[in-house]
């Protein structure tokens, strides 16, 4: 019995060693999911980047992820194990990981940090983010060609920059074709309910807007729409799928090239922190095929998508007002980063109240 | 269609899954049985009754298994506090989160997937009256379950031999024993039919509210349902009028954000459960009462002598 316990015993031992001599071999690069990789939204995009990222350096690197990770406290022990446990690099992939981010890279200046969104940076901790408001531009400008009543419903999350800027981006493209185009925006106050979403897609188009757009990650909205028969645009990930005579267009994320450039540098030895905004011109974010609509419109939007790519188009041209009337940019101005990354107004034309 | 007609609309999809889901949970507190695993239940209905049309091609035969799932999932919850006497709090915390967990592994290949709604089906004449007909009379079968469920368990609780003997168990599963009623019998059948409810209204959510299946879908739903059981104190009219109170208040904060009342909109998100916990005050406002409704053995395990 005792020479069992013992070959149990070493075998054990030599399978751990095992394990551990090739875990080193490899670079461990972890992520940090606020959602279900299978959220067929925000999360799945970053997952899909995972996989990119695995299948580019194959045996190189080790990917663990942890899922469904709240944001909080709990946010700062997930992320912590994560760095503990041996990893290179962690990506930290929604905005409200940023505190706790910034606080566990104190904790470890060896480890490097990514932080999705955030505009908190260190020595250790870069951000990533991509300019969705180019998209949403774009977005605009089809939704004041496409809709007959010249009014659009907005389904919000939460009023943080990203989803303002969003929402600015919107209105500014739909009134630079219809100055008259309206908006309405209801917020759900959640990322993440199909319930709600549906809910909501239902009382803005019982208000009579003919067009939705939705800043929260279920494919609900897109659902009630092709119900309703209205036309709508797809969030985060291409949700053809969900109204296949319904989509116009979707921002889609595409988070892998990123993932792989940030990997290369860790394995390079040449990672800094950075600042990383990305746009369409990178393909961090990319517009799914423009469909339902009539070919000028089309056309119209894809000569827009090549502009902004080119440089020659940002969304955020001035004049604008802001919604108080005060003015924030003049003839021909363009706004800089740091105004958009802390957008906290609306600009004139939206027919909304922000909340504070 | 009118706007009001409209909203009213709305409010029943967003009531109904809340009213299955805590009649069913009513009746298991009924017998002294406290099943937090609600929210699981709910989730894992909606993946089966989700997966089983999508197999079957039959949103019908879903809504079948959307209930067995519930009422077979529950039946561990059951085994687990019935008879291996484990703490119900505990159990039904940990049949949540292993039912979000599952729901999510069965659920996988299913995400993204255009789903098939559960259609209403119109009574004749009565659909025709104006108004009313196409918001009580021209719906799915899972509304018409709903409301005839309140009545049944409102009669079978109150006016029934049967539902005299739940509620004894749930008041005193001691003196109900000593009185020769089977009370671990009982009360599992009453935590199946908890489990049957909250499977029928995950499969509302899968099919007929939002016809999909995204992992974690039933968003705290469950949870509220538990709310409203207390909010009900126990009576299946008062739970009938709470849920639909809960839906209106969750959808009219909607309608008015859309039309731009200028009123914070975390303020109004959070207005059902302002009135969850106004009503809650109330109704504990007056002690006796409340300790009247109040299932005395609610949670409590009981073991039988030998």
């Amino acid at each position: 019995m005792k020479k069992i316990i013992l070959a149990l015993a070493t075998s054990a031992a030599v399978l751990g060693f095992a394990a551990a001599a090739s875990a080193q071999d490899k670079t461990k690069i972890c992520f940090i999911y606020v959602g279900s990789k299978t959220d067929g939204g925000w999360t799945q995009a970053h997952d899909i980047g995972r996989q990119a990222l695995q299948d580019h350096f194959g045996d190189k690197i080790e990917t663990p992820f942890l899922e469904n990770v709240p944001e909080g406290p709990d946010a700062e022990r997930a992320i912590e194990r994560m760095a503990r446990s041996g990893c290179a690099l962690v990506f930290t992939t929604s905005f409200g990981f940023m505190d706790a981010t910034v606080k566990v890279a104190a904790k470890f200046p060896d480890v490097k940090f990514e932080h999705a969104t955030g505009f908190k940076s260190a020595e250790n901790v870069a951000t990533y983010n991509a300019r969705f408001y180019e998209g949403r531009y774009i977005q605009g400008l089809i939704a004041a060609k496409i809709s007959e009543k010249g009014v659009a419903g907005y389904i919000a999350s939460f009023p943080i920059p990203e989803v303002v800027m969003g929402i600015n981006s919107f209105v500014h493209g739909a009134q630079s074709i219809n100055p008259d185009f309206k908006v309405k925006v209801i917020w759900a106050n959640t990322w993440f309910d199909p319930g709600k979403e549906a809910d909501a897609a239902k009382a803005l188009i019982d208000q009579g807007v003919d067009i939705l757009t939705q800043h929260t990650d279920t494919t609900a909205p897109m659902q009630v729409a092709s119900e309703r028969g209205i036309k709508a645009f797809g969030q985060a990930s291409d949700m053809i799928a969900a109204g296949p005579n319904t989509q116009l267009t979707a921002i889609v994320d595409t988070w892998g090239a990123y993932y792989i450039k940030r990997t290369q540098a860790v394995l390079d030895g040449t990672w800094k922190s950075e600042q990383v905004w990305d746009g369409l011109k990178d393909g961090i974010l990319t517009m799914a095929p423009y469909t339902n609509m009539p070919d000028d419109v089309k056309k119209l939007a894809e000569e827009a998508e090549a502009k902004i790519r080119s440089g020659e188009l940002h969304p955020f041209t001035g004049p604008i007002k802001k919604q108080d009337g005060s003015d924030w940019l003049a003839d021909g101005a363009v706004s800089d980063d740091g105004t958009l990354l802390g957008m906290n107004f609306y600009i004139a034309g939206v027919d909304d109240q922000l909340p504070k | 269609m009118g706007i009001i007609e409209a909203i009213l609309l709305t409010v029943i999809t967003a009531a109904t899954p809340l009213v299955l889901a805590s009649l069913g949970e009513l009746v298991s507190e009924r017998a002294g049985v406290l099943n937090l695993g609600v929210e699981g239940m709910m989730v894992m209905g909606a993946v089966l009754a989700f997966a089983v049309t999508q197999a079957t091609g039959s949103p019908y035969i879903g809504v079948l298994a959307g209930i067995a799932c519930g009422a077979l999932f529950s039946l561990l919850f059951g085994f687990l506090t019935l008879t291996l006497v484990a703490n119900q709090v505990a159990t039904g915390l940990a049949l949540t989160i292993l039912g979000l967990g599952i729901s999510g592994q069965i659920g996988e290949p299913y995400v993204g997937m255009s789903g098939i709604k559960l259609q209403p089906i119109a009574i004749p004449l009565l659909s025709d009256i104006p108004f009313f007909g196409p918001l009580f009379f021209k719906q799915d079968i899972i509304f018409y379950l709903s409301i005839a469920l309140v009545f049944g368990v409102n009669w079978f609780l109150f006016r029934s031999r049967a539902g005299l003997k739940v509620r004894a168990i749930g008041d005193s599963h001691a003196s109900a024993h000593a009185l020769g009623i089977h009370v671990i019998r009982t009360r599992y059948l009453a935590v199946m039919f908890g489990g049957a409810c909250a499977g029928l209204a995950g499969a509302q959510l899968s099919l007929v509210y939002t016809p999909q299946w995204v992992e974690n879908m039933s968003a705290g739903r469950g949870w509220i349902a538990l709310a409203l059981v207390v909010f009900a104190s126990w009576r299946p009219w008062r739970l009938l009028a709470g849920g639909y109170l809960f839906g209106a208040v969750s959808i009219s904060q909607l309608h008015a954000q859309a039309l731009g009342i200028g009123i914070p909109s975390q303020f109004l998100s959070a207005l059902p459960y302002i009135a969850t916990v106004v009503v809650l005050i109330l109704i504990s406002h007056n002690r006796r009462m409340t300790l009247i409704n109040t299932p005395a053995s609610l949670g409590k395990p009981f073991v039988p002598d030998r």
